[in-house]
């Protein structure tokens, strides 16, 4: 018999939530016995890709009303209010934080923060670390995360499943990469900062480890995912790979041109082009729009062709070797490592590429989510702050202040709930370690993961991409399930226990195909156009029926979708209005 | 779990010219040691009288031990020219704010280098 | 789709290490020979052989864009990050991939990173002060001058590639190493820390900044242009003047 790992909070996934959480609850209460579950490494979590920045208000000419307006009109309106105010308040000392935890924020002459504009906002106020500000920001956290003694890491251990007893989450079921073994880890409150579910994509700017882990462990538990119909494309990503060029070249001056070198987006209600650079106008509107832009180009056959697909260019000559070295170096380096073409002398080929899920786990703002001693935060949660699209620069932000709001609120719960019911939760996780072995390991096989993979990706963007429609949207949900019915007919060439990556696959594998049916199901039921969410055959926004957010509950079949009122408190829903 | 540890070859500075360069530089030491024994010895003979370090000039001028002080003077040569190109690693400097370039400080270090050969030269040649 | 393919498609060979520990006592060799593609990095060729061909090869990866660490191996007996070392640059000779040099294997291409996970906290990569000041106070000024003084020992993604070309650490296994060093050093000349000294003791010793020789490979081979090198020594003129200080000047440094 091995001893049970007992814990009284438990966090999954070390990122940027993930560790804020970790240290929010350490900090608070010394004497916590807290424990981080990662699949990787902390500092190989997703948060490292993040270029651009954090948003914050600091500075005297910006005032908390303007980041919420901001963030709200960036949402389409869908975001709750109440939750973006205490987001906006709380996020300058989150960031102050980091700031004394170390993080190389980037300085004015005067050994102030320096901020930077970013799409949609009508003041600067991005705090950023050069174009690495997500790397930083992780390993920041995690250096700073490991002088507290009371935190214990299991690292590049994969958890599975949440374990529920007497109606509350008290653990999870996880694999040890490295020996294979499937054990039980107890707690008295579970928090998931697993991070987003950008691979349900084929095209996307999310690493390998973006897979919905947490969203679907939620979703198995009877938790509803909020809103996963609203997927984020970025609108500049390298073509074939997928790789982010951060919107700070455009907040640094940098403009979006077709093949007749012409600034297009003027032609869409974000006009006029000059003068250049001007906040919330051209290539400093929000996501959805300017992806939607190119798509609009590509139909009037003004995007260039290329071999990963059609193209727009951006161009950043003009900003000059000197500030691209010193503003955004890291784009210099993917662009010439990645399409062999350097900025500073010819214009970077983009696309619109899936970058982030405004949906998650249905959670309130304390990071809580219906099922008690379960909490959420960063992107697996949907608290709701981003709506129907998220401003760029919130998501760094989010993570500190709700991963922080999670960590306090869960440790509050768990000192008064230990873990108790272990031989039920030993149970349970026998029931599993069955599951993994009978049915994803199991004796015969003939489907590949990765070509299940694949065929979802390809489902999901042939329904789920920029424009959707009924009939499009209908297909995506018919050829999810066909590759949820091929999953049960998995074969996988790896059968040994020792670091088995193919296993965690195919249990990722299976996680995303939740995750791709809740975005497919959500979308096929919003039947009006709202943000990030574009249906053709509904173009309008309907406030009167969809002023609400979504929530897909898990059931054998397609899933349930139910929806809940938008907390509207003092800015009540108006057209969205950039340029001017 | 069992992991496996592959262990260092014996050769394994033979593998990367970095590390040849680098073995032969540590290997340089032997050659300057030697020499100090040398010329820790000549004190002792300058100090026994006259004939024992006339004695002692003879055997330093056979033919192996000149062949032996030109190895030297190539062994120290090549560690500071090898030491000096490093040097910029260990030294950053700053004037008004901004980074002195690797090239200045090694050009520093060779100044340095020759005022103190000349310094050295004036007081042996001076007599 | 096929008729333009019989005009014979390229491929290329890869060597990859294999060492799956419970089948086997020694590693081995296994050859893949795959189709070519101008704009493929080796993991692009690691992820066709797992995805296509053998999915029980092992290894790791994620961001694929140079700055999670995951994807460091031995790319022809250098160290690399997989994700940004191009097919192309090897074609068309086979490409031998080997798991980090000196590191444990535990499978495969995947190392076992315990032995710097513990280096790490060891330096005390975390910013220590006598005082906190209230976050009320505001941010701690630092100007650009002051974040240029440690910037670059700050981009260290943690990738081992440094570890893998250092000797040092192959034949003395209890060396800091470079990364850790060069982590320690990054927060001793960040402006806001004042933990300096007790990073200092625990770096001037013989097996902190003392073991290095000065080989310089890590600088070569780091992909972030961290030049743990440059800590190391910069972190030995310190230690050495922190001495020459103490020595000469004893009643001045309490």
């Amino acid at each position: 018999m091995v001893d049970v790992l007992r814990h009284d909070l438990l966090i999954i996934g070390g990122g940027a939530a993930g560790l804020r959480a970790a240290t929010a609850a350490a900090q608070l209460h010394p004497r916590l016995n807290i424990a981080i579950v990662s699949k990787v490494y902390p500092m190989r979590s997703h948060t490292v890709s993040a270029e651009g920045g954090a948003g914050g208000v600091i500075k005297s000419n910006d005032s908390l009303d303007e980041h919420i307006q901001d963030t709200i009109s960036g949402s389409d309106w869908l975001a709750d209010q109440d939750a973006v105010e205490l987001f906006v308040r709380e996020a300058p000392a989150e960031l102050l934080q980091l700031e004394h935890w170390g993080c190389p924020w980037s300085r004015e002459p005067d050994g102030s923060v320096a901020v930077r504009p970013f799409g949609g906002m009508q003041k600067e106020r991005t705090w950023f670390a050069a174009d690495k500000t997500g790397f930083h920001l992780l390993h920041t956290l995690f250096q700073t995360s490991l002088q507290f003694s009371s935190i214990r890491r299991y690292d590049e251990w994969f958890a599975t499943r949440l374990v529920v007893e007497n109606g509350r989450c008290q653990g999870v079921v996880a694999i040890e990469l490295r020996t294979g073994q499937i054990r039980l880890i107890s707690a008295g409150a579970v928090i998931l900062a697993t991070g987003g579910a950008g691979r349900i994509f084929p095209f996307t700017t999310n690493g390998a480890i973006c897979t919905g882990d947490g969203m679907a462990l939620a979703y198995r538990a009877g938790v509803p995912l909020k809103d996963m119909e609203f997927v984020q494309y970025h609108p500049t990503g390298l073509p074939g790979t997928g790789i982010l060029i951060t919107e700070a070249a455009r907040g640094e001056g940098g403009i979006l041109v077709n093949k007749d070198g012409y600034r297009y987006l003027q032609d869409y209600g974000l006009g006029p082009p000059d003068p250049w650079p001007r906040l919330r106008a051209m290539e400093l509107g929000p996501r959805d729009k300017l992806s939607q832009c190119f798509v609009y180009e590509m139909q009037k056959g003004r995007t260039i062709q290329g071999p990963y697909g059609d193209i727009v260019y951006l161009d950043v000559r003009h900003l000059g070797e000197k500030k691209i070295n010193e503003k955004i170096p890291f784009v210099r380096e993917l662009a010439r490592k990645y399409v062999g073409i350097d900025p500073v002398h010819e214009p970077i080929p983009v696309r619109p590429v899936v970058h982030y899920m405004m949906g998650g786990v249905h959670t309130d703002a304390q990071g809580a989510t219906p099922l008690p001693g379960l909490y959420a935060a960063g992107e697996a949660a949907c608290v709701s702050i981003n709506g129907a699209n998220r401003l760029g620069s919130n998501s760094l932000s989010e993570c500190l202040v709700f991963g922080a709001r999670a960590g306090r609120a869960a440790a509050a719960f768990a000192r008064e709930h230990p873990a108790a019911d272990l031989a039920a939760l030993e149970a349970q996780s026998r029931d599993e370690e069955r599951r993994i072995t009978t049915t994803v390991l199991r004796a015969e096989g003939t489907e590949r993961v990765s070509t299940l993979r694949q065929e979802m990706q390809l489902a999901m963007e042939s329904g789920c991409g920029i424009f959707r429609d009924e009939a499009s949207l209908q297909e995506t949900c018919n050829r999810l399930a066909r590759a949820r019915g091929r999953f049960m007919r998995l074969w996988l060439d790896d059968r040994s226990r020792v670091y088995n990556t193919e296993l965690v696959a195919a249990l990722e594998l299976d996680f995303m195909l939740d995750a791709a049916e809740a975005v497919a199901y959500s979308a096929l039921a919003r039947t009006e156009s709202r943000g990030s969410h574009q249906r053709t055959d509904h173009p309008q926004r309907d406030d009167a029926r969809f002023l609400k957010h979504t929530l897909a509950y898990r059931t054998g079949g397609a899933p349930r979708v139910d929806y809940l009122d938008v907390a509207i408190t003092r800015w009540p829903p108006a057209q969205r209005v950039y340029g001017g | 779990m069992r992991a496996y540890s592959r262990p260092t070859e014996f050769n394994w500075w033979l593998t990367n010219r970095t590390y040849f360069f680098f073995v032969v530089r540590e290997l340089t030491s032997v050659l300057i040691a030697a020499y100090m024994v040398f010329l820790l010895v000549l004190l002792r003979r300058l100090a026994a009288g006259p004939e024992a370090y006339a004695a002692y000039l003879r055997f330093l001028g056979s033919p192996g031990m000149l062949l032996f002080h030109l190895a030297a003077l190539a062994a120290a040569l090549y560690h500071s020219i090898t030491w000096f190109r490093l040097a910029p690693m260990a030294i950053t400097l700053r004037v008004r704010g901004r980074r002195v370039p690797g090239a200045t400080v090694v050009a520093a270090n060779y100044a340095a280098w020759l005022v103190v050969s000349l310094v050295v030269a004036w007081i042996v040649l001076r007599s | 789709m096929m008729a333009e393919q019989t005009v014979a498609e390229r491929t290329i060979t890869l060597e990859v290490f294999r060492y799956r520990p419970e089948q086997e006592s020694e590693p081995t060799f296994q050859t893949y020979e795959i189709p070519y593609r101008e704009d493929w990095v080796v993991l692009d060729a690691l992820n066709y052989i797992k995805d296509s061909v053998d999915g029980s090869l092992t290894y790791r990866w994620s961001c694929r864009m140079g700055v999670c660490g995951s994807c460091g191996m031995m790319v022809n007996g250098v160290p690399k990050l997989t994700c940004s070392t191009f097919l192309k640059d090897y074609y068309p000779h086979p490409i031998r991939i080997e798991p980090l040099a000196n590191f444990p294997v535990a499978r495969d291409l995947a190392i076992v990173l315990d032995d710097f996970m513990a280096k790490l906290v060891h330096v005390r990569p975390w910013i220590i002060r006598r005082q906190e000041e209230p976050l009320e106070a505001g941010e701690y000024r630092q100007t650009p001058e002051e974040l240029d003084r440690y910037k670059h020992f700050s981009m260290c993604i943690n990738c081992m590639l440094c570890y893998a070309a250092c000797p040092i650490y192959g034949l003395e296994p209890e060396f800091v190493g470079p990364a850790a060093i060069a982590l320690a050093q990054r927060y001793n000349l960040d402006s806001r820390d004042q933990g300096g000294r007790e990073r200092m003791g625990i770096l001037s010793t013989h097996e902190g900044i003392w073991a290095c020789t000065l080989v310089g490979e890590c600088t070569t081979v780091c992909p972030a242009e961290v030049d743990p090198a440059g800590a190391i020594q910069q972190a030995k003129l310190a230690s050495a003047l922190g001495w020459l200080r103490r020595v000469l000047v004893p009643w001045g440094n309490k």
